[in-house]
């Protein structure tokens, strides 16, 4: 290739230009437009990523309130707070809101947040896609809950079976609106998971090899490319759903031979990965907190990584264990219980490791860390009963009870919840340049503790006295009524504590004590730049020789990329070798504008199928002017003239 | 303990000599695309597994009294479209020697192929013999034919937007050829997709 020098010369950073000249320059040329408009122009991972943040802290509230809704109308026999309808409503949108709009976007706020700073660059790979990825998130989130708001939300489970959500049994747009939304978030998700795959494989800093990637990154890798391998199933499935109620198709009419069961593979193609979805990344919060609090690497890096792949494999050969009810074929049980039971053993060998760390290291228990042991207790009994669950015998019997609820309880909210309690507490000071309050930390997690397993463990025996799951009330001769006021009162003190951890960010945001860059003393590069960072990240490009760069006596730069222009550095796929100098993209108003139009043609192809057709072209308008590159001016750089 | 905010950081690495571009793997773009054909990749493999799961569902395939689609214009479409494969394999080529004026040719004719191919489609639609809501096959039918339809139209609008963007003075930038390079691969993927389609929508019922 012809590679001639530049035919200009661009200010670099480098010995000769550091300090408080670089900060100013690239403070220029990285930061936001000031005011709203540049708000909502912004491409900046950090932006994004707390937006992310905070919208996903608001569906948690949201589902909460719907939870503790849900608690108080069972709190005894025959209540009648809620009507069976509204009850329907109730428990479908509690699980939406909790799996589409919670805990997925959430995990995935960690990671557009964390990742570019923990591998050392300067903004996220396809930051406009990223951009996009949030607007369309709540744009989804808005459609569903005003469409409750208004008593149109879907009440059909938040797995909407069919027949029961088809066009005969659910007539209205209620679960079109269910099926939408999971359009909107699907396309957030991917779009996140495809710019979180390029940025881990292409910009880690100049020497982050694969084996030297932190854990957390590794665990969004996989977690990345099983989103991709596991959302165009429910995409896929809902839009059949649409299709069959909207233009009249067969795909789930028994009657003209299509079939429902069809409906429930796709769906739990999608929605068993998305149970490790969740769960990986709080693993790899686990990871990165267990290392920095034993003062130690984390025990077995490697194996924890072969873990999270392997994982991610058999998470896709789980599926059809969500269906034992249905009839399979004998050799199908067998296969898909010992599939079921395997998945156990990468998880076990996580735990190890991670209980190897904090032994061999000198643990500080500070908040962060009493999350993680709150995590691996709950965690074990959870993951205990989904080695119960994954008999057959076992799992007819209790199929359909609150000892499922309670299950997918403790993994979901022990397994993804207090990890992230635990994260959030420790990147806190990073993402503000504040510290949370310890001693308010310290008896939140004790009050979230203790209360979790008072709300969630009698439903265990509530299951197993055979009380079903989706039930608005029970009578009193069934002799369930003092589990329930149990579980009930636990349920109001979990969510005052929650509520609790909230105001402590709050206040902490305000008037917490400044952190300095790297609180904790912890290894990962996240803590070599400021607290919070600056719009560019990092002045200079680290260089990385292990996997605990900052423990090292020196850390050592790159210099040379260009400052008056968005610049990043590539670098090769395994041994992070410095590749090419690459253009990041500038702040733009048109995501936004192309996420409007999406959504508008979205919701009205729940009215008619036209406007697909004629929706198509405002999309396609704002997409080419998102792509069309703006001015050639210096960053030409061209190889021909 | 070192930070990039340390007043006097040592360097170890110049990245200045780095190229500004490069074509396949290297680029950021291409694994962006890369994880889009496996989303899309992954869409397709599964809608195939639901065609023939509702296969093995039916009574005969197809159930009567429908035919089975007629040939003419999808195998046409289908030859046009392994033809395209020529001047797109060209451009691509052109693209990674940075020659502009070839380029442009090609892309113009690649434009004019996807019109035709697009008109080819309007009749395939038409030639099916069954419509979605008639029963399940006709819905497996049309699940294939949409996606597939969808593909070959948001490509072609691709490379229409490309055509113009390379005919303006942007079309000397390096990251420009990539661009090139890049949507001759995704091309690659639509016929790809298209041949195990055009096999099961045409020729299994006229199999089993
Ligand atoms: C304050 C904490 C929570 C309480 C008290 C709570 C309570 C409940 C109850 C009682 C049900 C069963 C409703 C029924 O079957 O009639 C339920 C269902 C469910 N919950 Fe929660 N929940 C909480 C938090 C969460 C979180 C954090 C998640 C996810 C990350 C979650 C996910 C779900 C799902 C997916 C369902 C199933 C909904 C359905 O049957 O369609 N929950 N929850």
């Amino acid at each position: 290739m012809n590679e001639r020098p530049d035919p200009r010369e661009y200010l670099r950073d480098g010995p000769d230009l550091t300090g408080a000249e670089l900060d100013r320059r690239l403070t220029e040329t990285w930061r936001d437009a000031p005011g709203f408009i540049g708000w909502l122009c912004s491409v900046d991972h950090k932006s994004i990523g707390r937006r992310y943040l905070v919208t996903a802290i608001v569906f948690l509230s949201l589902g909460g309130i719907l939870a503790a809704l849900m608690r108080l109308q069972l709190s005894g026999p025959n209540h009648h707070v809620l009507s069976p309808d509204r009850y329907n409503q109730i428990f479908t949108m509690h699980g939406t809101t909790m799996m589409f709009l919670f805990a997925v976007p959430v995990m995935d706020a960690m990671a557009i947040y964390l990742v570019p700073l923990m591998i050392g660059t300067r903004n996220i790979g396809f930051p406009r896609l990223n951009a996009f990825s949030y607007w369309m998130y709540v744009a989804g989130g808005a459609l569903l809950w005003v469409a409750f708001v208004v008593n149109v939300g879907p009440d059909a489970g938040w797995f909407s079976y069919v027949p029961l959500s088809g066009p005969q049994y659910s007539p209205g747009k209620r679960v079109d609106v269910w099926a939408q939304m999971v359009t909107f978030t699907e396309i957030a998700a991917l779009s996140v998971a495809v710019s979180m795959t390029a940025t881990i494989l292409k910009q880690r800093a100049p020497g982050m090899t694969l084996a030297r990637t932190p854990l957390f990154v590794w665990a969004m890798l996989v977690v990345s490319l099983m989103v991709i391998f596991s959302m165009p199933a429910v995409a896929l499935a809902s839009s059949m759903l649409m299709s069959d109620r909207l233009v009249g198709t067969h795909f789930f009419n028994t009657y003209e031979y299509g079939d429902a069961l069809l409906w429930q593979h796709l769906f739990w193609f999608f929605g068993h990965p998305e149970v490790y979805i969740i769960f990986l990344p709080a693993t790899g919060f686990v990871s990165e907190i267990v290392g920095a609090f034993s003062g130690r690497q984390t025990f077995g890096h490697t194996a924890i990584v072969l873990a999270l792949s392997a994982t991610g494999l058999l998470a896709f050969g789980l599926w059809v264990h969500h269906m034992f009810a249905t009839g399979l074929p004998r050799m199908g049980y067998a296969f898909y219980t010992s599939a079921s039971m395997a998945v156990a053993v990468p998880a076990g060998i996580q735990i190890f490791c991670w209980i190897a760390t904090i032994w061999s290291g000198r643990p500080r228990f500070e908040v962060p860390l009493l999350w993680v042991v709150g995590f691996i207790v709950t965690f074990v009994i959870g993951g205990l009963t989904g080695v119960m669950l994954a008999s057959v015998p076992l799992d007819l019997q209790v199929h359909d009870t609150y000892f499922v609820v309670a299950h997918f309880h403790y993994v979901l909210i022990g397994g993804a919840v207090f990890p992230l309690l635990g994260a959030i507490t420790y990147w806190f000071p990073k993402m503000t340049g504040r510290m949370m309050s310890e001693s308010i930390g310290r008896w939140q997690f004790w009050l979230s503790f203790v209360s979790f397993q008072v709300a969630f463990f009698p439903m265990h025996i509530l299951g197993i006295e055979g009380m079903p799951r989706r039930v608005y009330t029970y009578p009193a001769s069934m002799g369930w009524g003092t589990l329930n006021l149990l579980s009930s009162l636990g349920a109001v003190l979990f969510a005052v504590s929650v509520v609790v951890f909230v105001i402590n960010m709050i206040v902490s945001l305000r008037s917490g004590a400044r952190a300095p860059a790297n609180p904790w003393n912890a290894p990962g590069l996240e803590w070599a730049t400021s607290s919070p960072p600056e719009p560019y990240n990092f002045a200079h490009i680290p260089v990385v020789r292990d996997s605990t760069p900052l423990w090292s006596p020196e850390l050592t730069f790159a210099r040379g990329l260009r400052v008056e222009d968005r610049e990043l550095v590539m670098t090769t796929v395994l041994e992070a070798k410095p590749d090419l100098r690459e253009p990041s993209a500038q702040p733009t108003i048109w995501p936004l504008v192309a996420a409007a139009a999406t959504t508008v043609v979205f919701i009205a192809t729940m009215f008619t199928p036209w406007a697909l057709a004629i929706g198509a072209l405002p999309v396609a308008v704002a997409l080419t002017a998102w792509f069309w590159p703006k001015d050639r001016g210096p960053e030409g750089e061209p190889v021909i003239d | 303990m070192a930070t990039s905010a340390d007043p006097r950081p040592s360097f170890s690495t110049d990245l200045e000599p780095l190229p500004t571009h490069a074509f396949g793997h290297r680029s950021l773009t291409w694994w962006g695309i890369i994880a889009f054909f496996l989303i899309e990749g992954t869409a397709f493999v599964l809608a195939i597994a639901a065609y023939f799961y509702i296969l093995d569902k039916e009574q005969a395939w197809p159930p009567p009294p429908f035919p089975p689609p007629t040939m003419l214009a999808g195998t046409l479409f289908t030859v046009l479209l392994l033809l395209s494969e020529i001047p797109n394999t060209l451009v691509k080529l052109a693209a990674e020697t940075h020659d502009l004026p070839r380029v442009r040719r090609l892309l113009v004719i690649i434009s004019l192929i996807g019109a035709v191919l697009m008109v080819l489609r309007g009749f395939e639609l038409n030639s099916l013999n069954v419509l979605w809501y008639q029963n399940a096959y006709g819905s497996a039918v049309w699940m294939l034919m949409v996606l597939h339809t969808t593909h070959i139209a948001t490509d072609w609008f691709d490379t229409l937007v490309l055509t113009a963007l390379m005919h303006t003075d942007h079309g000397g930038e390096g990251r420009r050829f990539v661009d090139c390079s890049e949507n001759a691969i995704y091309w690659r993927f639509v016929w790809l997709i298209w041949l195990p389609i055009y096999a099961m929508v045409y020729w299994l019922p006229r199999l089993v």
